[in-house]
């Protein structure tokens, strides 16, 4: 079990080295950190230029909590969705099409699992970076009201990484899923973190959704987390759907649905690594 | 003791996906109640041609892929009930692939690989310095992956499979597309790995005839997903040592021979077209040397024009076309 434990946290280091490195392969490092945040900072600006021009309109009808820094702190948030999400997604198509190296991976003792979690990490650092860059941009420039001295810094870190977990258990899902989708892995990527965005009371309040989709949001971890990092940051409830539940619960809430999420991940990782291997996709090139 | 490698009535169906015009999907056999017994220390070779289903098997014993039935036991241990113990005792390498992490240099790679499979640092250092001196790469330890030249990248894959040691090596095809020289210094390190670890075994898919024979303690040959011999080479070829048999190139034709087939005193025959030279080349296996005449005399009522003729001693190549008629390279 130790030993175990040894090798996985092993995999993971190897694996976020490997993730580094790719990530880093840029010819000027500075070209590189200009890139992963004006990039972030760039599109942060273009929703900000929207609410401008939705509020100056006059018809911001759902003001209440939708004020520009809960939209702000939500898309900052998001970022790591984003990425996350997508290094490790992605991590098997590239492993198996671009380096054809997934089989190597895979028939070696290194656990698949903990291999995507690390690939997703090197992701990870770049974009804590850039978050950190988009709410200080948000605060210096574009004067988003934030009380650095108010903030919760242990439980915002704390709330953060357990997201993070939960993202990365996503990634693990739609990992798994195109094992056995080669062609359309690109799309279902795209389209869940779209979903997601939508669902997540990121930057669109939850209670403008359609009812169904509202269903849905509430029983998405990634909401109760970019609620509970805007608590920890403002000091204020921002979602209105959830102004009635306290931060405890909130957080309860995010642990309990997370280890759901990780351990549907396992399941479904589990279920779709087993169909690779009967059909024979774990090696397959698709060449397109 | 366990064997390295046991097989019992393996099979492998490929599902090929309905085609639009067809009422069912079609499937393929690429592996038909293969049984296989491979000792440890040894060094075994799969032979075959061209989807004869050598890559199905090496990719159910490595784990990458399940069998339709049977069993597949490697080290003892059951590849499909418990493919976590396999992958310690195993690794695997094919050639003729342009895989790799292009960003890594040839060091970083290998030494990735050596801590997947747990190797202590001190031993996985020193293992690749060694190796990467012994296959003269050592002055590209250095180089990015994606700088290295085909031959260079495969010599690096090679290494890989020796880097964890493993108990049993897999290699598809390893020359497949080396230059001569490297080819050579492949197949002598591997050759060199098994005999001076008793416990070590190989098994390797080649369509290389000479390959096969100049390196493999026992071969296995395979067609159409069946093992249709298994022996070491200098047995194999004891199968022919009563026939005689006959190479014969004529002008390069598409003319269809197999009448010949018939003829008194032939027992197989295949013919190869060598589109490079020009020529097409006829084997016969037959029963006695008093056949040659019937044979070239056929040739002449033919019309086709005799460039050589030798009597040879048989090799694998013969073998194989007096076990299934047909020659190892002909497509098909
Ligand atoms: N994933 C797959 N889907 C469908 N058919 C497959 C698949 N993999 C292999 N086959 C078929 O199974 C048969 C055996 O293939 P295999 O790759 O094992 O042959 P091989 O002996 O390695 O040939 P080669 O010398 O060309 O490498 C072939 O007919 C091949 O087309
Ligand atoms: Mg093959």
């Amino acid at each position: 079990m130790n030993q175990n434990f040894s090798t996985h946290t092993k995999t993971l280091k190897l694996a976020s080295w490997l993730g580094w490195k790719m990530e880093s392969n840029w010819a000027d490092w500075w070209i590189f950190a200009v890139y992963s945040v004006v990039r972030p900072l760039a599109s942060s600006m273009i929703l900000v230029v929207m609410y401008w021009v939705i509020a100056k309109s006059g018809n911001a009808q759902a003001s209440g909590s939708y004020n520009l820094t809960f939209m702000y702190l939500g898309n900052a948030f998001f970022m790591f969705v984003g990425n996350v999400l997508y290094g490790v997604a992605w991590t098997i198509h590239e492993d198996r099409e671009h380096y054809q190296m997934l089989k190597y991976i895979f028939i070696s003792p290194a656990k698949m699992y903990f291999y995507l979690f690390g690939r997703g990490t090197a992701k990870l650092f770049i974009t804590v970076f850039a978050v950190i860059a988009t709410i200080a941009f948000g605060m210096l420039v574009l004067k988003i009201p934030i009380d650095l001295s108010a903030v919760n810094y242990p439980m915002l870190v704390l709330v953060t990484g357990i997201g993070l977990l939960g993202i990365a258990a996503l990634g693990v899902i739609l990992a798994a899923v195109s094992m056995v989708t080669a062609h359309h892995s690109f799309y279902l990527t795209e389209g869940v973190a779209g979903l997601f965005f939508l669902v997540s009371g990121a930057i669109f309040p939850i209670e403008v959704l359609p009812g169904w989709l509202q269903k849905i949001s509430l029983i998405n971890p990634l909401t109760y987390w970019i609620e509970l990092a805007r608590r920890y940051i403002t000091g204020e409830k921002m979602c209105q759907v959830l102004s009635s539940i306290s931060n405890l619960e909130l957080f309860f809430i995010l642990t309990l649905s997370t280890l759901i999420l990780v351990y549907l991940s396992v399941i479904i990782y589990r279920f779709f690594e087993h169909l690779a291997v009967q059909r024979g996709l774990i090696d397959r090139l698709t060449n397109f | 003791m366990n064997h390295a490698i046991e097989t019992l009535k393996l099979n492998r169906t490929f599902k090929i996906k309905k085609a639009k015009d067809k009422p069912a999907p079609s499937f393929i056999t690429a592996l038909e109640e293969v049984n296989l017994t491979i000792n440890k220390g040894e060094l075994f070779g799969l032979l075959g041609p061209n989807g004869a289903g050598k890559t199905t098997l090496i990719k159910i014993l490595c784990t990458l892929l399940l069998p339709t039935s049977g069993t597949a036991l490697v080290d003892g241990v059951d590849v499909v009930k418990n493919p976590a113990l396999v992958r310690r005792r195993i690794n695997m390498v094919s050639g003729g692939e342009h895989s790799g992490y292009g960003i890594l240099n040839v060091r970083e790679n290998l030494w990735m690989f050596s801590q997947f499979y747990g190797v202590p640092k001190k031993i996985a250092y020193e293992r690749i310095d060694t190796l990467l001196k012994l296959f003269g790469l050592d002055e590209f330890a250095k180089t990015r992956i994606g700088k290295l030249s085909t031959g260079m990248r495969q010599k690096m894959n090679v290494i890989r499979g020796f880097v964890s040691d493993p108990e049993i090596l897999f290699f598809d095809e390893p020359t497949l597309g080396l230059d001569v020289q490297i080819a050579r210094e492949v197949r002598k390190y591997i050759a060199n790995w098994v005999k001076n670890n008793s416990q070590k075994t190989v098994l390797l898919t080649t369509h290389y005839m000479a390959e096969a024979d100049e390196l493999c303690d026992r071969i296995a040959i395979i067609d159409h997903g069946k093992v249709i011999a298994c022996d070491s080479p200098s047995n194999l070829k004891k199968l022919l040592r009563k026939e005689t048999i006959v190479h014969i190139e004529i002008n390069l034709t598409d003319e269809n021979f197999e009448h010949f087939s018939q003829l008194p005193g032939v027992k197989k025959f295949a013919l190869e077209h060598k589109h490079n030279i020009g020529r097409t080349e006829l084997k016969f296996i037959l029963e006695n040397d008093s056949a040659i005449s019937q044979v070239t005399q056929a040739l002449s009522s033919n019309g086709s024009k005799i460039i050589s003729l030798s009597k040879t001693d048989p090799s694998l190549e013969d073998v194989f076309v007096a076990l299934v008629g047909r020659s190892l390279e002909s497509e098909n």
